[in-house]
């Protein structure tokens, strides 16, 4: 909503200042959101008179002028419009004036040998138009000396409010004068405005065709016409008002109805009355009717639409734009003025589904004052008649402006109970009352309030609270600190909260980097992840390639290692925590835990170590690592050979705690995969989902089970075995743990080895195994025995045969 | 003649030791330390036979002459195991320079060192923190909504203007119910106020997405809101909690708010609350200064919003308040595009980033 500042004082009685009209409205909830002042830009410029343009010596383009600028001594100046003359008037800056059009500040200067001290200026240098074909040309009564913008009247500061959208009354500059004189900022000039006598009856008549339950869509319609009116531009000073808030001025008649739309948020429509057929019928539209609009365009309209029509059809749609075809324009001699009241939700409805943004739309569906609706055909009349002449009927009426106003029963215990502020019934109802409610005592604590017609918003206790504090001021109220509550606080995170969170310090602790991808990928990069399906995608998207919901978090950290590739950036290490999306069900949303690993693993090239591309043994690492660090029990994970289709097939696992807990994935990504998202691998990466990983048992104490710390020194024994080359270390190291279970404490691979000495398609396994004796220190026979009994039991379950 | 022998012996003692301690210093190493004991000590050694002379002697001579050369012996001894300690250290010290290695050579980076925490995270932990020792928890909901909780609960009514001051993202239609991805964390709160009744202390946060594209506008963006709902909280409350919030946030001692009255379906009265700050070159200070910068949005919960959520507005009464987790960390932290927060280019994360170990706590501190 933009005003100017004296259209506001044409309704405000105020010696305010522009900054103080601005803070309060702001304070007030009418956000100031941008004031533009031309005056403080134009202000050093001035009126000065030519007293002698003569030829420049050196130059054929140029002129030097003496001129008078008012103060002191004539100024010389170097000009180069071809319109400078000797006596004309124009607008003067002197060296120092920062120039808006030209984005300088002007210095004395020496133009072909010429002293020049200031400028004569265009139109263009003060940012009034594109004008630069010459200088300012002012009348012979312009007076010298003066301010140039004051003198043309373009001191008028243009104030811009961020309305929100539950103050329609706010949409017009009376409705924000009416409450700056609540601020007491000032006094609201009310004027009466009073019935234009009819001098015959409307010739056009009007019906209201609803069926009882749809009455509701237009409860009240009134037509006037206006005949012999002589319709041109409007006044100058009607022209400038909508030129400053940014309207184009048409015609008079078009402009009133502008003008009211802003000056009293009231919108009003007029048709040229010998382009209507016969009488105005409203009603619903039907299906596929047309219309065309007054911005040119054909809507195709239906059922849930009300039209204004004529015997040729919809002539208007309903309080969202009108049609070309009854429009007004200067030729128009007999006018007919539409007030009529609309469903707000219907109007809102009707513009979102066509399209359609209007000022009388934002008006209509946001909720116009309904007593107004026949001072506004009243007022339009005035200026009609004012405007252009022209003999007005009798008003034609059809339905009924609803009188009731909305009461709220309100104990003024509210106001502390909500704000926590004293505020005197006294005080609160002098503030109502300056607000246009009207207040009725019921004993000292109640009253019952009468809401203002213009007011939709306000409908229960809170919103009369709002109204006092807003005219109080919340900074008025005082700041109370919250109590504290009883006893020890509960944890303020959830187990899976606090799982997120240690995924976090746990991932970046393993050196890799966080990263905040999108929810969203492309539909293909959806499916190469195992996603894609219909109900994850978004109806309207904002890219082509943000348009389903991730199924993974992979997606978005190899595009991302892959958008830093090609930065240059090779060597990636990348993780994310965060939502992924498996269906469209509630439960179809899983909190993830990833990391890539693409180019160089670790540190990098280094001299202490050879260096090494990441692998799917750095994103094993990964995960286990975040398995350990969240303290999951990982005695009963199963690391399951294979992957989803978007890893290598070989180079791949799945983490699981029996086939129906699969927690997560590891390995090298398919080279496939990586060719949908255009990223070059090999890429190592893991995803684990937080929230399928088992619950710690609940315990009831806090105290650990008691340490066992044995005195006998543990044992270690080395094997190396020989095995089939496909044949699974993990089901070597099951084996040898198995051959005794109380002895056994530990058996770790210490050496994996293929070629010279091992025959072809075998490999040599190295295990480290650990003895720890629990009650008495083992003998060798005792030691041999358990190793007798690895072996054989790797020989059993493996195939193994101990290295020669 | 005897006397003659006996001189003869004194100077042979004084001789010996002389020569004895000279050969022992002498010695280079310790095979010709162990030789030089052998000459003199041994059983062949020189020392050992003038002990073995004493037998011969006079009983007078024995006893003067004895104590002399058994002096002797433990003077060479201990010259001895001096020496041998001496070249030890020495055998020791030439191992050592030996083994020198180029300690400007560099050590490898630690994990520690290269991992990185995003500052939505941190910042997120931080707040966590804050609200933690206010009494708030933690209360999180799907991005994927209703349009009954993300709306008409939340007294936004079906057709309202108010549902276009946030441009919505909707799934593809699939029968039953619109579904959408959350336009804000109110959706949590109305869902925690189902499930939990008064007293209700949670803050919610977490993504939430809207149709928009530009500098400071992203489709999707984290926000944060809190929720008190009890039988005495009202709008003195709010500021206070909204002062405290700030001030720790900002890690600043005092810090000026301004509430302006504003609109929201979802509270009434409704606020905007701006922030005391200096804008200095392109910097942002808070805490000081005369500009104000809007940063947050709050009010008392609407009655109908209670009413909705099966609680009694007569009875229960509230506040909540959100702010844009993203643009808290913009301003406290001084990043200016809010896009380069999800485009993970990693030498924006590696200068925004925060470290493994950098967790905000209460004992610490939120920053370092």
């Amino acid at each position: 909503m933009k005003l100017t500042l004296s259209w506001l004082k044409e309704h405000l009685d105020t010696s305010a200042s522009l900054s103080e009209i601005v803070e309060t409205l702001t304070r007030i909830g009418l956000e100031v959101e941008h004031v533009h002042d031309p005056a403080a830009q134009l202000k050093d410029f001035t009126i000065a008179k030519v007293i002698e343009a003569k030829p420049h010596p050196n130059a054929d383009r140029l002129r030097v002028c003496t001129v008078d600028t008012g103060s002191g001594a004539p100024v010389q100046v170097v000009c180069g419009a071809p319109n400078a003359r000797t006596g004309m008037k124009s607008v003067f800056s002197a060296p120092g004036t920062y120039i808006p059009g030209k984005k300088i500040t002007l210095g004395k200067g020496v133009i072909r040998g010429v002293e020049s001290l200031g400028m004569l200026c265009s139109s263009a240098e003060l940012e009034l138009s594109n004008d630069h074909e010459g200088i300012i040309d002012l009348p012979e009564d312009a007076p010298v000396g003066a301010s140039y913008a004051q003198w043309a009247g373009l001191d008028d500061p243009i104030i811009e409010i961020n309305l929100t959208p539950n103050r329609p009354d706010a949409a017009g500059v009376y409705g924000i004068a009416r409450d700056l004189a609540a601020a007491e900022l000032g006094v609201l000039k009310t004027k009466d405005i009073l019935p234009v006598e009819g001098k015959f009856p409307c010739p056009v008549g009007v019906t209201l065709d609803f069926k009882e339950e749809d009455k509701h869509l237009a409860p009240f319609f009134g037509l006037r016409l206006v005949r012999g009116v002589k319709n041109g531009p409007s006044p100058a000073w009607l022209q400038a008002r909508l030129r400053e808030i940014g309207l184009r001025p048409i015609n008079a008649l078009v402009d009133i109805t502008n003008f009211l739309t802003f000056d009293r948020a009231r919108p009003l429509h007029v048709f040229d009355a010998k382009k209507v057929k016969g009488d105005l019928v409203v009603r619903r539209a039907k299906k596929a009717e047309t219309l065309l609009a007054l911005d040119g365009r054909t809507y195709e309209l239906d059922e849930s639409m009300v039209v204004i029509c004529d015997d040729n059809g919809p002539e208007s749609l309903a309080g969202v734009m009108g049609g070309e075809a009854s429009g007004c324009d200067e030729s128009t001699t007999d006018v007919l003025i539409e007030t009529a009241l609309w469903d707000p939700m219907n109007i809102a409805h009707t513009g979102r589904k066509l399209g359609i943004v209007t000022d009388a739309r934002y008006r209509f569906e946001r909720g116009v004052d309904p007593a107004f609706a026949l001072p506004g055909i009243e007022l339009a009349t005035q200026l009609v008649l004012e405007f252009c002449g022209g003999e007005p009927s009798e008003l034609a009426l059809a339905g009924v402006v609803p009188r009731a106003p909305r009461v709220i029963d309100f104990p003024w215990g509210e106001i502390k109970r909500l704000a926590g502020i004293d505020v005197e019934p006294a005080q609160a109802t002098m503030i109502l009352e300056r607000l246009g409610f009207s207040v009725e005592k019921r004993g000292d604590a109640d009253a019952r309030i009468a809401v203002p017609t213009w007011r939709p918003d306000i409908e229960s206790k809170a919103d009369i609270v709002e109204e006092v504090v807003r005219m109080i001021g919340v900074d008025n109220v005082p700041s109370t600190p919250l109590p504290r509550a009883d006893g020890v606080a509960p944890p303020a995170l959830t187990m899976m909260q606090k799982r997120a969170r240690n995924s976090r310090r746990a991932l970046a602790g393993q050196g890799l980097v966080e990263a905040v991808t999108w929810s969203f990928v492309s539909k293909e990069q959806a499916e190469a992840f195992g996603g894609g399906k219909p109900a994850l995608a978004l109806a309207n998207p904002i890219a082509a390639d943000l348009s389903d919901m991730r199924p993974s978090l992979l997606p978005g950290l190899v595009a991302a290692a892959g958008r830093n590739a090609a930065r240059g950036l090779g060597d990636q290490n990348l993780f994310e925590v965060g939502q992924i999306f498996l269906d469209a069900a509630e439960t179809g949303q899983r909190l993830a835990a990833a990391g890539v690993r693409r180019g160089l693993a670790g540190a990098g090239r280094h001299w202490s170590a050879s260096a090494h591309e990441a692998s799917a043994f750095d994103a094993k690492e990964d995960a286990i690592a975040l398995l350990g660090a969240l303290g999951v029990a990982t005695g009963g994970l199963q690391i399951v050979p294979g992957g989803p289709a978007w890893f290598h097939p070989g180079r791949s696992a799945t983490l699981q705690f029996g086939p129906k807990t699969i927690v997560g994935h590891f390995g090298e990504l398919h080279p496939r995969a990586l060719k949908t998202m255009d990223v070059e691998g090999p890429v190592a990466a893991f995803e684990i989902i937080l929230d399928a990983l088992p619950a710690p048992k609940p315990k009831p104490t806090k105290i650990k089970p008691k340490l066992e710390i044995s005195d006998l020194q543990p044992v270690s024994r080395d094997f190396a075995f020989i095995v089939d080359r496909a044949s699974p270390a993990g089901d070597l190291v099951k084996a040898a743990q198995g051959a005794d279970r109380t002895l056994i404490a530990d058996v770790a691979v210490f050496d994996l080895y293929e070629g010279k000495g091992v025959p072809e398609g075998k490999k040599s396994i190295g295990l480290a195994v650990t003895l720890q004796p629990r009650e008495k220190t083992l003998t060798d026979a005792e030691i041999e025995a358990v190793a007798q009994k690895i072996v054989s039991e790797a020989a059993k379950k493996c195939g193994a045969t101990l290295r020669g | 003649m005897a006397f003659a022998k006996i001189e003869t012996a004194m100077t042979d003692i004084a001789k010996l030791e002389e020569d004895t301690l000279r050969q022992i210093d002498e010695a280079a190493d310790e095979a010709a330390l162990e030789a030089v004991r052998l000459a003199a000590l041994g059983k062949k050694g020189a020392i050992s036979a003038l002990l073995a002379s004493l037998g011969k002697m006079s009983p007078e001579d024995r006893k003067t002459e004895g104590a002399k050369i058994n002096a002797l012996k433990d003077r060479a001894a201990e010259a001895i195991a001096a020496r041998r300690e001496s070249l030890a250290g020495a055998a020791l010290d030439a191992r050592l320079a030996a083994e020198t290695l180029d300690m400007t050579l560099p050590a490898p980076a630690s994990p520690l060192e290269r991992g990185r925490i995003h500052p939505i995270s941190q910042v997120t932990d931080e707040l966590s923190i804050i609200f933690a020792d206010m009494g708030f928890a933690v209360a999180e909901g799907p991005d994927i909504e209703s349009d009954d909780y993300n709306f008409t609960k939340l007294n936004f009514p079906e057709g309202h203007p108010a549902r276009e001051m946030q441009d919505t993202f909707f799934l593809a239609p699939e029968g039953g119910e619109k579904r959408l991805l959350r336009t804000h964390t109110s959706p949590v709160q109305v869902r925690t106020m189902l499930a939990q009744k008064p007293p209700i202390r949670v803050i919610c946060p977490g993504r939430v997405y809207r149709c928009d594209f530009d500098q400071t506008h992203t489709p999707m963006f984290h926000q944060i809101e809190g929720l008190v709902i009890d039988e005495i909280t009202h709008l003195g409350h709010l500021k206070w909690t909204l002062e405290e919030f700030l001030k720790s946030f900002f890690e600043v001692k005092g810090v000026k708010l301004r509430f302006r009255p504003s609109f929201f379906p979802f509270t009434e009265p409704s606020m905007e609350v701006d922030v005391q700050c200096r804008r200095q070159g392109g910097e942002i200070r808070f805490g000081e200064g005369e500009d104000w910068m809007e940063i947050l949005g709050c009010g008392m919960v609407h009655p109908n919003v209670l009413r909705n959520c099966g609680i009694d507005p007569d009875r229960y009464q509230g506040f909540a308040f959100g702010v844009g987790v993203d643009r808290l960390a913009m301003l406290k932290y001084g990043m200016s595009d809010l896009r380069a927060f999800f485009d993970a280019d990693t030498r924006w994360l590696e200068h925004y980033g925060f470290r493994p170990l950098d967790f905000p706590s209460l004992a610490g501190g939120l920053s370092s």
